[in-house]
């Protein structure tokens, strides 16, 4: 019991801390919590079940179903990238200088406009995402393991080291950690403010879309508004890192996603949503800054 | 030849007038100063010449290139560095992380390369480690390239920031009060670090209030007070110029 709810946590732990990068990221560099992020997450997996279906009707999924995967996740994670790319061009760059409450209320707008584009083109019912992978998997002290599980926690791993890889050894992560630290400065080296923002909301979304193809693949059902509660709860995760820091986002997403699948389990999974937020609450009293945030000063 | 003109150069901020047709001409491989009371303008001035305030009107030419409206990012590279008054640091990276990252627009290594360690990307990467420890050296920080930027001490931190603006490969820096703060002995390493950077071949402008920097190493003076241009010349001129003894003292009574 122990370990198999240990497994299916850190599972919904590495979605959560996927989706949660792309909060702290934005936030970290333009104080703007992205409210719109979730719907990428929605939208990476609704994109997924469009292209895998287009596979398998020209026979690729028959011929090689690794390879018609792969497209599917390279080509959900462009179309996704294209899309956060462009809200953000859309719907904040021309608010850069206004007031900081403008861009919120537009990142709202942009996801009800999403919210209600996928409905309305895809219908409000539940989608279904095609069963390729049966329920295989292995026995592990006495726990169930499926493979769609282990590839869930194995590319999560992967891709936060790579990030984190990005961030700290290469000249845009530089860059950006310049941005987030001081604009000003960072324009006064010869960094183009605007490139890093791209860049920026370019990665958040391709993390969201591998994330939000992973559940799909996952559940097995998509709907238009899954991405409301992922976004919500991915959020809570970055502030219970300490929104702003990477590695707070990922421990954040793999604690809540713990969190959830314990109390589930040991307690009861009534109010398997309410414990996260008990947990935000709890932490946000003991240290209001988030697990891995620096009280700062306020600006004068 | 001029590197830097400033033609007419004014900035309104609502009824205040912070610049006021200001005219100015920097000669390359010069070191010149820009005094006058608090408030005269000389930092607003300073950001205008580097895009961080956009001017009301006026023309600032750089090697007979307009760039008045063009982005911070730009004008760095065309070779325009600074320093602040108030040291801005990238106060959580280590010291030469901050050079390193001042080296980026000189730099080109992309992600793909990054991502694939490619030969060149290491190459570069070293390389920009290599320069930035030069720039150490020369500033005088070569001993604590992995500190964290804010835990230096305050004089150590002044001349990181000029560490950091010699990476970006300037040809005319503008240092606001470098040497403010700073006790006899190091506003005296300070001016000698200055000169080394004019033996570089640096044109540098300085904003400076401790007239002994000011007289010692400037071949030409600007003043200014309440945003206008009162006063140009060599120490010497300027020393006895009744409108700036004026400016600073009050008028004799």
């Amino acid at each position: 019991m122990f370990i198999q709810q240990l497994i299916n946590g850190l599972t919904l732990g590495g979605v959560y801390a996927l989706i949660a990068l792309g909060y702290t990221m934005v936030y970290g560099i333009l104080e703007l919590i992205n409210f719109a992020h979730g719907e990428i997450y929605m939208l990476g997996a609704y994109l997924g079940i469009i292209f895998l279906a287009f596979f398998t009707t020209v026979g690729l999924t028959a011929y090689s179903l690794p390879l018609a995967m792969i497209l599917t996740f390279v080509l959900s994670v462009i179309f996704c990238s294209a899309y956060g790319f462009t809200i953000e061009k859309i719907a904040y760059k021309p608010l850069r200088n206004a007031p900081r409450l403008s861009p919120l209320i537009s990142a709202i707008g942009v996801s009800i406009f999403l919210q209600n584009y996928v409905m309305l083109t895809q219908g409000a019912t539940d989608k279904i995402f095609p069963n390729l992978f049966e329920k295989a998997g292995i026995e592990f002290i006495g726990a169930r393991v499926t493979y769609t599980q282990i590839f869930i926690i194995a590319a999560s791993a992967v891709l936060m080291l790579s990030l984190n890889l990005f961030i700290t050894k290469t000249r845009m992560g530089k860059a950006m950690r310049a941005v987030a630290q001081d604009k000003v400065m960072a324009s006064l080296v010869g960094i183009n403010i605007d490139t890093v923002i791209s860049a920026t909301f370019i990665i958040g979304s391709a993390l969201a879309a591998v994330a939000g193809l992973m559940v799909a693949i996952y559940y097995g059902l998509v709907n238009y508004s899954i991405g409301y509660i992922a976004g919500i709860k991915a959020f809570t995760a970055a502030v219970l890192g300490g929104i702003g820091s990477i590695p707070g986002a990922m421990f954040g997403g793999v604690l809540l996603g713990l969190v959830e699948s314990f109390s589930a389990a040991y307690i009861s999974s009534e109010y398997k949503d309410a414990y996260a937020f008990i947990i935000l609450i709890i932490i946000l009293f003991i240290k209001p800054s988030g697990l891995f945030g620096k009280s700062q000063e306020e600006k004068v | 030849m001029y590197l830097l003109e400033v033609r007419d150069l004014t900035k309104h901020f609502g009824g205040i007038r912070a610049i006021d047709e200001v005219w100015f001409r920097a000669k390359e491989g010069s070191i010149m100063s820009i005094i006058g009371p608090n408030g005269a303008g000389k930092t607003t001035l300073f950001n205008c010449l580097t895009g961080i305030t956009r001017p009301t009107k006026g023309v600032i030419s750089f090697f007979d290139r307009e760039i008045t409206r063009l982005g911070r990012d730009s004008i760095v590279k065309l070779g325009v560095a600074r320093t602040f008054q108030n040291i801005r640091l990238f106060r959580e990276m280590t010291v030469i992380e901050n050079v390193m990252v001042s080296q980026h627009c000189r730099t080109r290594s992309g992600l793909l390369s990054a991502i694939i360690r490619s030969s060149s990307f290491r190459d570069e990467e070293k390389a920009i480690r290599e320069k930035a420890l030069e720039y150490l050296e020369l500033v005088g920080l070569e001993a604590y390239p992995d500190t964290i930027a804010s835990s230096l001490p305050y004089g150590s931190q002044k001349r990181l920031e000029i560490a950091k603006a010699l990476a970006t490969e300037p040809r005319l820096i503008l240092l606001d009060e470098p040497t403010a703060g700073m006790n006899p002995q190091e506003t005296g390493a300070m001016m000698g670090l200055i000169k080394k950077l004019q033996g570089l071949g640096k044109t540098i402008i300085l904003i400076e209030h401790d007239m002994k920097v000011v007289m010692g190493i400037s071949e030409n003076i600007v003043v200014l007070d309440h945003g206008m241009k009162i006063a140009e010349g060599t120490p010497s001129e300027i020393k006895c110029n009744p409108m700036v003894i004026e400016a600073y003292l009050g008028k004799e009574h």
